[in-house]
């Protein structure tokens, strides 16, 4: 049961720890001059027009929210599904998960064309909207899993931990699907496909599981210790399935699409003509985020580098994922008139070019270093990182 | 003498003649100001009962005229920055071909303010919104710019604002970081006038756009829109636009 486990804060002599924040406080900074600069000229000094209109920043948002819920399922495999070996990683997991969202939702929010008028966000929700609905969906989800962090980790609440982490596993897939299905809704040409909420799954799964494998080793390694093998072991095979969901259901995307004849042009364009678009996808998404780190998680011995290093591409292809879907969709022209070819001064029927702007991407950077900062300074205040880890765990509840 | 004529007017003289003053006083701007906007009671000038629409008749809509664009951009203040991309445009002329007939049309795109908008729908903070009589518009005080609206217009109707804007028309305020689209020319419309572009094209002699009440079977548009085929953009959206173009 839980009594077993021993939680303590992160340790480590305090000169490291700042250290630590001072190298965090640098993309932190930038980001806070990126956007001010962006909340004084507007939008003109980023590289978004009126054709791309979510642009480097939404990469990083999106991305992040996406890591957020799927790194909450290690937590819910050891809370709801019983799998004991996670049990000592599950306030981790939680952690981290809320930590990706704060990253992500404060991009959203930074990358607001009026930006001043935040609070009018959460005073004025349009009930009708998906999106709005999300930001219930966003605070129930951090609500459900700072209550079941609560349950976790309070000896005398433990026993009612099942119901709760129930309830955040509701949330979370509430929350994730309701993210696919955002895309899925759309009815631009790369979008328009219900299949986006499993693929969200399936994706959010994998980036939510590497970057919690990458933040677990940079903890242990912070305080020279193992990790069990029986764990390691596990969450290299949790990534491996993920990832393997993750490119089978871009498969599937991409070749319904093309398949379709319908959607034959655009497939087309995501998958052999679309240049940076085309790359990203064969080389970022399925190649470095897919193909390479499974054929790695699928060895049966893996060193923990071997592991961190499938993690790091694991999140690298998404991020390419992410471009791809999130600007390559935008990029590909709005169909008006089926088989006509269309043309005008607002650039219909072109495909829309797009070079991010050097503050989008500071922001976009400054998200990341939010949700390391917030893992970090909560690591470091609240004990959350299990006495032992080296051990194989004990089968617990 | 003159001390009768004050005799003469009475306590009772005295306060009459005061309340009209204070009375004319107070209420004259306020009919002044209502003479200068024209408009009428809110009640009076959105009902349910009409749905505002356009019919753009494609046969009479020559390529390369852009008579429309141009007095739409001068009504809303709509001006060209140097940067076409940023820029917010609110009509556009689409010039389309047939892949395979070679067939040849020009036609004007703005917000088709759809009985189901889409821009609507998404809009986390309701500042997207249908008027009762079927006009689409942007509330420019709740605008957060998230642009979500404009990922989900299929028409490509929407823009924002990507900086600060200088010497606004008054009667179309626009905001740096708010969505923007056609609002249809909601203040000529509360005024009982037409459409900047609608006007412009008639004016011109083109004849190529109508607006009017499309739930009036008396008025020209419904009458048209009885007699001649006509057509909506997309209209495998289900998303029942008030704009239709005749000759597609």
């Amino acid at each position: 049961m839980a009594e077993y486990l021993i939680y303590h804060e992160l340790g480590g002599p305090s000169r490291r720890f700042w250290s630590l924040l001072g190298l965090l406080a640098v993309p932190l900074a930038l980001a806070a001059i990126a956007y001010f600069y962006m909340e004084h000229y507007g939008h003109i000094v980023t590289g978004m027009d009126n054709q791309i209109v979510w642009g480097m920043p939404h990469v990083f948002a999106v991305f992040l929210i996406i890591a957020a819920t799927g790194a909450l399922n290690i937590a819910m495999a050891a809370s709801v599904f019983g799998k004991a070996v996670y049990r000592p990683v599950a306030p981790l997991s939680a952690l981290v998960s809320l930590a990706l969202l704060a990253g992500g939702l404060a991009l959203v929010m930074l990358d607001l064309g009026r930006s001043d008028r935040m609070v009018v966000a959460a005073m004025q929700l349009n009930p009708e909207s998906l999106l709005s609905r999300r930001v219930i969906f966003y605070d129930g989800y951090m609500a459900s899993v700072g209550v079941y962090m609560w349950f976790l980790l309070e000896p005398r609440m433990n026993r009612y931990v099942k119901p709760v982490a129930i309830v955040a596993f509701l949330w979370q897939l509430l929350l994730i699907t309701s993210t696919g299905l955002e895309f899925g809704f759309n009815f631009r040409a790369v979008y328009d496909s219900v299949l986006y909420a499993p693929m969200f799954i399936a994706f959010s799964s994998a980036y939510g599981a590497a970057a919690l494998i990458l933040i677990l080793l940079a903890a242990c390694g912070w305080e020279g210790r193992d990790v069990s093998g029986e764990l390691l072991r596990r969450l290299k095979n949790w990534l491996g399935v993920s990832v393997g969901a993750s490119l089978f259901f871009a498969i599937l995307f991409l070749g319904t699409k093309y398949e379709l004849v319908r959607s034959r042009d655009v497939a087309r364009f995501l998958l052999f003509d679309g240049g940076v678009y085309t790359a990203l996808l064969w080389l970022g998404q399925i190649a470095l985020g897919g193909v390479v780190p499974l054929a790695l998680l699928l060895r049966s011995r893996l060193s923990r580098s071997g592991i961190a290093a499938a993690a790091a591409m694991v999140l690298l292809g998404g991020l390419a994922q992410m471009y791809v879907t999130l600007i390559g969709g935008q990029a590909y022209p709005q169909i008006l008139f089926p088989g006509m070819i269309e043309s005008s001064s607002y650039f219909d029927g072109e495909i829309h070019p797009y070079a991010p702007s050097l503050v989008e991407v500071l922001l976009g950077l400054g998200g990341v270093a939010l949700a390391a900062s917030i893992v970090a300074i909560v690591l470091r205040a609240i004990a959350l990182l299990p006495e032992r880890l080296d051990p194989p765990a004990k089968p617990q509840a | 003498m003159s001390a009768d004529a004050n005799d003469g007017l009475s306590r009772r003289g005295f306060l009459a003649i005061s309340a009209a003053t204070l009375g004319g006083v107070m209420l004259a701007p306020g009919i002044r100001l209502i003479e200068i906007a024209g408009a009428r009671a809110p009640e009076q000038s959105v009902s349910r009962q009409v749905r505002w629409g356009l019919l753009i008749d494609t046969n009479k809509c020559a390529p390369g005229c852009d008579d429309c664009v141009k007095a739409c951009a001068t009504e809303n203040g709509l001006k060209d920055t140097g940067h076409p991309r940023t820029d917010a445009q609110w009509i556009r002329k689409v010039e389309l071909k047939d892949m395979r007939t070679g067939r040849a049309n020009s036609v004007p795109v703005m917000c088709q303010h759809c009985e189901h908008p889409p821009c609507v729908d998404v809009c986390p903070t309701g500042a997207s919104f249908k008027r009762a009589d079927g006009i689409v518009l942007v509330d420019r005080h709740i605008c957060i710019g998230c642009r979500y609206c404009i990922m989900a217009c299929p028409y490509k109707a929407r823009s924002i604002v990507f900086e600060a804007i200088t010497d606004q028309n008054p009667d179309v305020p626009r905001g740096n970081g708010c969505a923007e689209g056609c609002t249809l020319c909601v203040h000529r419309i509360d005024r009982d006038q037409q459409p900047a572009c609608v006007e412009a094209c008639t004016k011109a002699g083109h004849n190529a756009m109508f607006f009017g009440d499309l739930n009036d079977p008396h008025s020209e548009i419904a009458q048209r829109v009885a007699k001649y085929a006509s057509t909506q953009i997309r209209a495998d959206f289900k998303l029942n636009p008030g704009v239709r173009y005749q000759g597609l």
